[in-house]
């Protein structure tokens, strides 16, 4: 007699699995990571192999080590540390990328069971713990490769409108094509662009998500400064671009019902514009995430929909 | 509540593979084995003893109780053995095996029924042994009994036969349109509270709408409601909602809120009865998957193998290694090739080995896409979580609160999961586990 597999139902799957939506998200980043290396050159792209490589091996060796089941070729790992460089500036030191991938894989991820478990995003909060313990080499943001002979600490277009040092800003154009100072993957509003359509066109994200998001910084500095050039700055500066469509749209850490996460959206574009035009760093994206990241689990809650038929409470 | 028109919203393939295949009668088989679990209820009685000569449409097997559905033999032969049959749902059932003379004589006694009212309509159909052939199998004498009330203002027709592979409905609505209208007829010169019937069907069987429209012409008591082409368009709650506008509540059923909910091969099955008076002993099912060599809509008698099955349409190509009675998203998988097709068998689909294989099953990585793919709005993830705590009072208590009471066990979050989460088996362990929870609750007052 021929042996027959006996299962529950539903016979038949969608053909997407967590390994093809991180596939998809690294795709997505690519447009991101390429634009990094031209516009600030070799080290960039030393940044991006040390931290996705170290990223990677630091989760294959927890696995091993903990006698768990090997969970790298999810590739959420090497989108992690891809993240990550992404979110640095262009020249910081190989040990920093180390210190941050292993902080990001193993005290975040990790340590609170792995993919799917971690209530905070693994890349942001490694960057704000980079950010906080190593200030002076992270905190300055370098000038890009093009026209520049060599990467020097420079102000970022934030720092220049929160300061009002008089400094010169780069126009409109350039800020959209990333020739700003700024984190290696952050500058580049255009490849950020590309490559979110990229994953609202796969339906891995929702476009309420960034757009929600942008919208209200956009809209919440045009009301405080009454200026739309400010405004302008404010949605292409900072990490805001590669937050919106990388970040906050993060499965894990964010709501899982749609209307959750358009309220998340609109808490961490809420929080960005306070903490730019009112708190003492000029960045606040990655505060505000991580803010919100904690209240997610409050706002699913709040945002569940009622029932098909639901009776009674 | 944020109403939204259409809460069923999968994509899932189609693959009606038989769509324009007329069905053909298969050959009588050599034996045929009637389980006595055809229907929802309590399992039927034999009647009949081993060495007894029985004709099709002979009653072999009586209703046990109120709900509970007689059972006719579909082969004329000998009863060479009344046996215990394990079913794919674990439970162990008497069955009654007929080897086959080859000459299917039909049993003389049979008269069509008198049927002049809702009450005689329902007596007849409760020793027709028609249950729901859309794979549910509620004995139609019930259904039907919801009319006594007067209470029912419409009739919604199910055509929507929204699983892949099946093709079975489709068929009938395009081979016997006129027996749907029958019944339609019947039920509206019998029960004069029904003031209309809706007939909704996916508009991916247009030649479907096309039939059922022209047979209607100029009635305006039927509506032929094309619907999208989206799982579970046919879930009775969904199409009630999708036809009417009405909600079904919880703990309620289509009749309590005016709406009589009937596949439409079980109606045209019923009109042909009343006609003829030939009980429920063979259907039109699909045999179709990817280990199939040339998938056909066949008429069989009811307990035919699906190893005969497989032989009459031409074999197999690969290796079978899934096989599943109903479509791929709520059938049952058989353990062996010579289970027989039941009442509510509309397909038999026979997948190979690449079909199969599930996917890995990995951790939940919070995506969402089975909290959009439900079409009650639940939280399906919300279960695993629930499921997960130690404590039995909490994990009761947060399991009605997500209200896994309403989940129709469909499929989609299962189907969409990209961590390939056994969402339908873990639903069904919550779903028994609280229904005892309740009861031992209930036995300590």
């Amino acid at each position: 007699m021929e042996k027959l597999i006996v299962s529950t139902s539903p016979h038949i799957q969608s053909k997407t699995s967590t390994q093809t939506i991180m596939r998809d998200v690294l795709i997505a980043l690519s447009p991101a990571a390429v634009a990094g290396v031209v516009l600030f050159g070799w080290r960039a792209l030393v940044t991006i192999l040390v931290c996705v490589s170290s990223a990677v091996l630091s989760e294959f060796l927890f696995n091993i080590i903990c006698k768990k089941e090997q969970t790298v070729g999810d590739l959420s790992a090497a989108v992690t540390g891809l993240l990550l460089a992404l979110s640095l500036p262009a020249k910081v030191g190989i040990w920093h990328c180390i210190v941050g991938s292993v902080f990001a894989i193993i005290v975040v991820k990790c340590l609170f069971g792995g993919i799917g478990c971690n209530f905070a995003n693994p890349a942001i909060t490694s960057r704000v713990f980079l950010l906080i313990a190593f200030s002076a080499s992270i905190g300055g943001a370098t000038n890009t490769a093009i026209g520049n002979p060599e990467l020097v600490a420079t102000a970022t277009p934030l720092e220049i409108i929160k300061l009002g040092s008089g400094a010169e800003l780069p126009s409109l154009l350039d800020m959209f094509l990333g020739n700003r100072a700024g984190a290696i993957g952050e500058t580049c509003a255009l490849a950020l662009i590309i490559g979110g359509i990229y994953l609202i066109a796969r339906r891995v994200i929702k476009w309420h998500v960034p757009v929600i998001y942008i919208a209200t910084v956009f809209v919440f500095s045009l009301i405080i400064k009454q200026d739309l050039t400010v405004a302008l700055y404010q949605i292409l500066g900072g990490g805001l671009m590669i937050s919106a469509f990388f970040m906050i749209t993060d499965y894990v850490t964010t709501p899982i019902n749609v209307a959750g996460k358009m309220v998340f959206a609109f808490g961490c574009g809420i929080i960005t514009v306070l903490i730019r035009f009112w708190g003492s760093y000029p960045e606040g994206v990655s505060f505000a995430i991580l803010i919100m990241n904690i209240l997610s689990p409050y706002i699913e809650k709040m945002c569940a929909k009622k029932p098909f038929g639901k009776v009674g409470k | 509540m944020f109403k939204r028109k259409n809460p069923g919203n999968t994509r899932i393939p189609h693959r009606k593979n038989t769509a324009n295949l007329s069905p053909v009668r298969i050959a009588p088989p050599k034996e045929v084995l009637l389980p006595m679990d055809q229907h929802i209820g309590a399992p039927a009685v034999p009647v009949v003893k081993v060495g007894d000569t029985v004709k099709v449409g002979q009653l072999i097997a009586d209703a046990a109780g109120p709900v509970s559905s007689p059972i006719y033999a579909s082969v004329s032969g000998k009863v060479t053995k009344i046996e215990d049959c394990l079913r794919s749902n674990g439970r162990t059932v008497p069955a009654v095996r007929i080897e086959s003379d080859g000459l299917m004589t039909v049993f003389e006694d049979l008269t069509p029924p008198t049927v002049t009212d809702i009450p005689s309509l329902v007596d007849a159909l409760r020793k027709s042994g028609i249950v729901g052939m859309g794979g549910a199998g509620f004995p139609a004498a019930i259904k039907f009994d919801a009319l006594k009330k007067g209470t029912i203002h419409t009739i919604v027709l199910n055509g929507a036969e929204c699983e892949p592979y099946i093709t079975s409905d489709a068929r009938t609505m395009v081979d016997e349109p006129e027996h749907i209208y029958a019944g339609i007829k019947l039920i509206r010169s019998l029960a004069p509270s029904v003031k209309k019937c809706v007939i909704g069907i996916e508009t991916n069987k247009p030649e479907c709408i096309k039939a059922l429209e022209e047979v209607t012409k100029g009635d305006d008591f039927v509506t032929v409601l094309p619907l999208p082409s989206l799982y579970p368009q046919g879930a009775e709650k969904v199409l009630v909602y999708n036809a009417t506008g009405i909600v079904i509540p919880e703990n309620k059923l289509p009749a309590d809120m005016g709406t009589l909910v009937i596949n439409v091969t079980t109606l045209a099955t019923l009109a042909k009865y009343v006609e003829t008076g030939m009980p429920l002993v063979e259907r039109c099912l699909t045999v179709d998957g990817s280990a199939v060599k040339e998938p056909k809509n066949v008429i069989a008698p009811i307990g035919t193998s699906i190893a005969d099955l497989v032989e009459f349409v031409g074999g197999l190509d690969e290796k079978p290694c899934k096989v599943i009675m109903g479509g791929p998203m709520t059938g049952r998988a058989a353990r062996s090739l010579d289970e027989p097709i039941v009442k509510t068998s509309n397909a038999v689909v026979i997948m190979n080995e690449k079909d199969s294989m599930n996917k890995k099953m990995t951790a939940c990585i919070h995506c969402g896409r089975c909290v959009e793919a439900c079409p009650h709005l639940l939280n399906p993830a919300e279960f695993g979580h629930a499921l997960s705590i130690d404590n039995v009072d909490e994990r009761m208590a947060r399991l009605e609160a997500a209200r896994i009471n309403l989940c129709m066990e469909c499929g989609c979050c299962a189907f969409v999961c990209p961590a390939g989460r056994p969402f339908i088996e873990n639903i069904r362990i919550a779903k028994n586990s609280l229904r005892e929870y309740k009861a031992h609750k209930s036995s300590l007052k």
